[in-house]
């Protein structure tokens, strides 16, 4: 091309390419400047809402949840204001430098400080961790004062549930605790993700979580891109749960939880004439209190190992062979059949069938014996001989009517049902054929029988009023009218005034007399064999070798208000159920009495039963040191609950072979009456 | 003389054409930091203008040196360059991790920066003493080239893909000026398509590759690496035509906007000034890059006119790469914006490059004068 290059032409070119790079520049100017106009002019308002919703962020607050009152308006469950601190996992940087230092600054024992990592571990980036609630101020302030060093740590005021009487409603009301991943994903709110927010875990407050939970309220606060609250600048206020009133007479429910004292068992006391559930009470228990930052490793470990299983709600899923207390069902199945009352059966400790001999637990027999005499002698033989007369069929047709095998209409999460065997129901379940036996095991109560306390209290209260009362556990001012169950006013009456001798008269239970002149309690003891003769006697030994105790009461006995049941496990006896059961009528009727008799026990026992698990639990966690398994999430514990209450409440994987043989003296004697 | 205004010959002197602007463009820089460091002079507004004072003198020291001074110092210059950046290199590898500066107590000096500048001073003397017939031949490129290459590579060892970029093109604009045949442009810009997949294949960490990745495609990681562009532009659409005030915006403010006072200050700046704060920002760029185009057009000889028109597309690409980067218009690269950014190294070689294009303007005057 160009061969003769000088400087000129060097210098021209310069020229026109210093003039090209100056109109690429420009060039470029421009386009920087068209497109600074075309982002900050036409898409303004697309990066403005974007920018905003950097800026502004939404945060809920946990709705104050509703109330929980007994029948008379007194607050079973309510909320404590409270200073807590939680952990949001996803934001935090380092997990174990965020332990520690929260341990040091709350002075968490070693346990606690273990609990915290793992639940840290567990629901990484999930929703927010609870740290510790009831905080005082200054702990509150201590860990404040230390959030930027603390990344995802979240202070706040709130709210923590509060039940004033503690282990005494923790089966009935069940617990409060931070949503599960399950439950979130069962219902995907934000929510249930939001810190301090609790959902009900069991009992009422899981029934009835809907109408607790409330409306949350809302904050719009700027917040830093770490998540730093600035300002607020909008609040919207929470709306409470509504109250839910239950059928629960308050105090008495937490006079029957103390009254169960050392043992393991359940009161169940409800209205004869309205079917509310006064008092449900089932020991030993937990403290909800404790449960609603979640369930501790100590916690956890000395409720599992507790042979007494205080997570399982034994009113509605402890199952109990019912002993002699069927017996009056029996009695008046035998009267529905058409057998006179009067007609007597001579006792002489058995009963000869064929060339086997079924024996009372009296060994030296009751004599001639009448039905009254049989309900307060509670003789075996009387219902044996009856009982070959009128068959399986009716028997277990009045068991039913009269509440077993029932499932009420209840705002419970599970109530079991138990068993009311029939010749039909072996042959589906064993393939075998009915035998008398069978039919002499279940007119006491014994061999595949089982019922719950629940169905024991609501049997009491239709022996007491002939009428099919249901119970019910939420509160309203209708006055249910119950079906008639066809029973003749006069045998109704014969049936009140037998279990009214089995304590007042010449029966099995003159200890459960009440201590006053104008008020005379029935009822009827019954006491089931958990294991052979050759085993145990039943009374001492082994504690899971031992009888069961139970009663079932209604009082007065010829005007019935009030019915119920009492079952000790392993009591040693109906011994241990009848002066439960006095107790809780007395204070029924006379709290102060009632009262006076507690307060005894209780110095003997060492406390009330918040004082002795607060105790138990000290001694516990000292014994114990850090070395503990964690406790598995709340849902993952109920259902191993109820899985291994059922497992213990199965029936027998084999049919029985023979016929039951009661213990002698099984229904330990009333001092007074048997000589 | 241009002019009627008598002044006293020191004060008509005085490069006031870029001065003025300079002033402006960093006091604004001063502000916008300010507003960046949360409402406080303190750290970064004071400091940015502590140094442009030190740097201003140091350029207008430079303004003086006559041209043989430049011309002869090319050759030393560049030479210790490179040792410092062998040195830095060297202390890095002993030190057990890649590092970039010698710490000089008020600043840390990044021999890097020094090289864009150096290899334009260079390749300026180069030029000028190869004779003018031999602008079509073998050592009109491949001698440059390899100058270029040299400083290059050190700098890609630190790893620092934005620098040598800029080394880069301040040498390849000052081979474009001296008049190279443009077929050796048109052929080279053919091999870079074919190398550019080449190079983001072999040449790029995964890191960068990402954020090339990133640039083609912001919204694929929103909280990623594609989290600056999106903030960023966030933060300029949101300012509007007259922005949400001094010390007002949330973007910047409540650390949104990453780096707000460094590579992302133009975001910070556009956030709170809106459209009218950028496009005076943009005049201000355009009236000192139009002076240092002036400069280098009435300079007398070769070189000076090398030397003028290098120096100022140095300063060009700073500007045009920061705000592409922070507009959304190329990848993610750490260039920062001159004389706004907050930052020693990037304040020293803007001033150096103007402090040259001073001194190029000093000679063009002493030329005419005589």
């Amino acid at each position: 091309m160009d061969r003769k290059i000088t400087s000129n032409t060097l210098k021209e070119r310069f020229a026109r390419r210093s003039f090209l790079i100056g109109a690429i520049q420009g060039g470029i100017g421009c386009l920087l400047a068209a497109r600074m106009g075309y982002i900050a002019v036409a898409e303004n308002e697309k990066y403005e809402m974007e920018a905003e919703s950097n800026r502004v962020n939404l945060s809920l607050i946990p709705p104050r949840r509703g109330w929980i009152l007994d029948r008379n308006g007194s607050p079973l469950a309510s909320n404590r204001a409270d200073f807590r601190v939680d952990i949001i996992p996803e934001r935090v940087n380092d997990p174990d430098q965020t332990v520690n230092l929260l341990s040091e600054l709350l002075n968490f024992t070693p346990a606690e400080r273990e609990d915290l990592r793992f639940r840290l571990e567990e629901s990484r980036g999930f929703a927010a961790v609870p740290v510790a609630n009831n905080l005082g101020f200054e702990d509150f302030a201590a860990v404040s004062v230390r959030l930027p060093e603390l990344p995802g740590v979240v202070p706040q005021r709130g709210y923590s549930r509060y039940y004033p009487t503690g282990p005494a409603v923790g089966h009935l009301l069940g617990y409060v605790g931070a949503p599960s991943r399950e439950e979130y994903e069962e219902e995907p709110q934000p929510l249930l993700m939001t810190p301090g927010f609790k959902i009900g875990k069991d009992g009422v407050e899981q029934q009835f979580e809907m109408d607790l939970r409330g409306v949350p309220g809302a904050r719009r606060v700027e917040v830093t891109a770490s998540g730093r609250i600035v300002r607020d600048l909008e609040t919207r206020d929470d709306v409470q749960g509504d109250p839910v009133r239950l059928t629960i007479d308050g105090p008495l429910q937490d006079y029957a939880a103390r009254r169960l004292g050392l043992e393991s068992g359940s009161v169940v006391v409800m209205d004869c004439l309205t079917g509310d559930l006064l008092c449900m009470a089932s020991m030993p228990s937990f403290d909800p209190n404790s449960f609603s930052d979640g369930i501790g490793r100590l916690e956890y470990s000395m409720l599992r190992e507790n042979d007494r299983v205080p997570l399982r709600n034994k009113v509605l899923q402890g199952l109990y062979p019912p002993g002699s207390t069927v017996k009056p069902t029996v009695g008046m199945a035998l009267l529905g059949e058409g057998i006179d009352p009067d007609e007597t059966v001579f006792c002489g400790g058995g009963l000869r069938v064929g060339n086997r001999v079924f024996r009372c637990w009296n060994r030296s027999g009751h004599g001639s014996t009448d039905l009254a005499k049989a309900i307060y002698q509670s003789c075996d033989v009387y219902f044996y001989a009856m009982a070959q007369r009128t068959g399986m069929w009716p028997i277990a047709n009045a068991c039913m009517d009269y509440g077993m095998q029932q499932q009420f209409e209840l705002p419970v999460a599970n109530q079991f049902y138990g068993t009311v065997p029939n010749p039909e129901w072996k042959m589906e379940k064993y393939g075998r054929e009915w035998q008398a036996f069978d039919t002499v095991n279940a007119t006491i109560g014994q061999g595949y029988m089982l019922a719950s306390p629940l169905q024991l209290a609501v049997m009491a209260a239709r022996l007491a009023t002939s009428e099919k009362v249901t119970p019910r556990l939420a509160l309203n001012s209708t006055v249910p009218q119950f079906e008639d169950m066809g029973v003749s006013a006069e045998y109704k009456a014969y049936i009140r005034q037998a279990m009214s001798d089995v304590v007042n008269g010449p029966g099995t239970a003159g200890r459960a007399r009440l201590p006053m002149e104008e008020v005379l309690m029935a009822g009827k003891t019954g006491t089931a064999q958990v294991v052979g003769l050759n085993f145990s006697d039943g009374r001492s030994g082994p504690w899971r070798f031992r009888d069961h105790g139970l009663f079932i009461f209604f009082a007065p006995f010829d005007n019935p208000r009030y019915a119920g049941a009492v079952v000790i496990e392993h009591g040693g006896g109906s011994g241990a159920a009848y002066p439960v059961a006095r107790d809780v009528m007395t204070f029924m009727f006379d709290p102060n009495q009632g009262l006076e008799a507690l307060h005894a026990l209780e110095e003997q026992w060492g406390g009330t039963a918040q004082e002795r698990l607060d105790r138990q639990y000290a001694q516990y966690a000292a014994s114990q040191g850090v070395d503990l398994p964690p406790a598995p999430p709340p849902v993952t514990l109920a259902r191993q609950v109820d899985a291994e209450a059922r497992a213990a409440a199965a029936e027998p994987e084999a049919p029985a072979t023979d016929a039951f043989v009661p213990r002698e003296e099984a229904n330990p004697r009333s001092d007074e009456t048997i000589t | 003389m241009r002019g009627s205004v008598t002044l006293p010959t020191p004060l008509a002197e005085f490069p006031w054409r870029v001065v003025i602007p300079l002033i402006m463009l960093v006091a604004f820089g001063a502000a916008v930091l300010h507003s960046a460091a949360g409402g406080s002079m303190d750290p970064y507004a004071s400091s940015h203008l502590i140094r442009f004072g030190v740097f201003l003198v140091v350029a207008l020291t430079i303004s003086y040196f006559p041209r043989e001074w430049a011309s002869y110092v090319a050759i030393p210059a560049y030479i210790a360059v490179l040792v410092l950046l062998v040195a830095v290199e060297a202390m890095g590898q002993l030190g057990g991790g890649s590092q970039r500066w010698l710490e000089l107590g008020f600043m840390r000096l990044q021999p890097s920066e020094v090289m864009k500048p150096g290899i334009v001073l260079l390749l300026a003397a180069y030029y000028h003493s190869l004779p003018a017939a031999m602008i079509g031949t073998w050592r009109a490129i491949a001698v440059p080239l390899g100058l270029i290459a040299l400083p290059m590579a050190l700098v890609l060892l630190q790893p620092d893909l934005g620098t040598s970029l800029a080394i880069a093109f301040g040498g390849v604009v000052v081979m474009f000026l001296a008049g190279i045949p443009q077929k050796w442009f048109i052929g080279g810009g053919v091999a870079a398509i074919f190398a550019i997949p080449l190079a983001y294949t072999f040449g790029l960490k995964p890191y960068q590759q990402q954020r090339v990745l990133t640039f083609l495609d912001p919204a694929s990681d929103p909280q990623g690496s594609g989290y600056h562009i999106i903030q960023s532009q966030i933060a300029i659409g949101s300012g509007g035509i007259s922005g949400k005030g001094f010390g007002e915006g949330s973007q910047s403010q409540l650390d949104y906007l990453p780096e707000p006072h460094t590579d992302f200050v133009f975001a910070t700046m556009a956030e709170e000034w809106g459209l009218i704060g950028g496009l005076f920002v943009l005049v201000i760029f355009g009236i000192i890059l139009r002076w240092g185009l002036i400069v280098a057009r009435d300079a007398q000889d070769r070189f000076s006119r090398l030397l003028a028109g290098g120096l100022t597309a140095t300063i060009f690409f700073y500007v045009a790469v920061n705000l592409m980067m922070v507009m959304g218009l190329a990848p993610v690269v750490g260039i920062p914006l001159p004389f706004m950014s907050h930052g020693g190294s990037s304040m020293m070689t803007n001033m150096l490059c103007v402090g040259g294009l001073m001194m190029v303007e000093r000679w063009n005057r002493r030329s005419i004068k005589t």
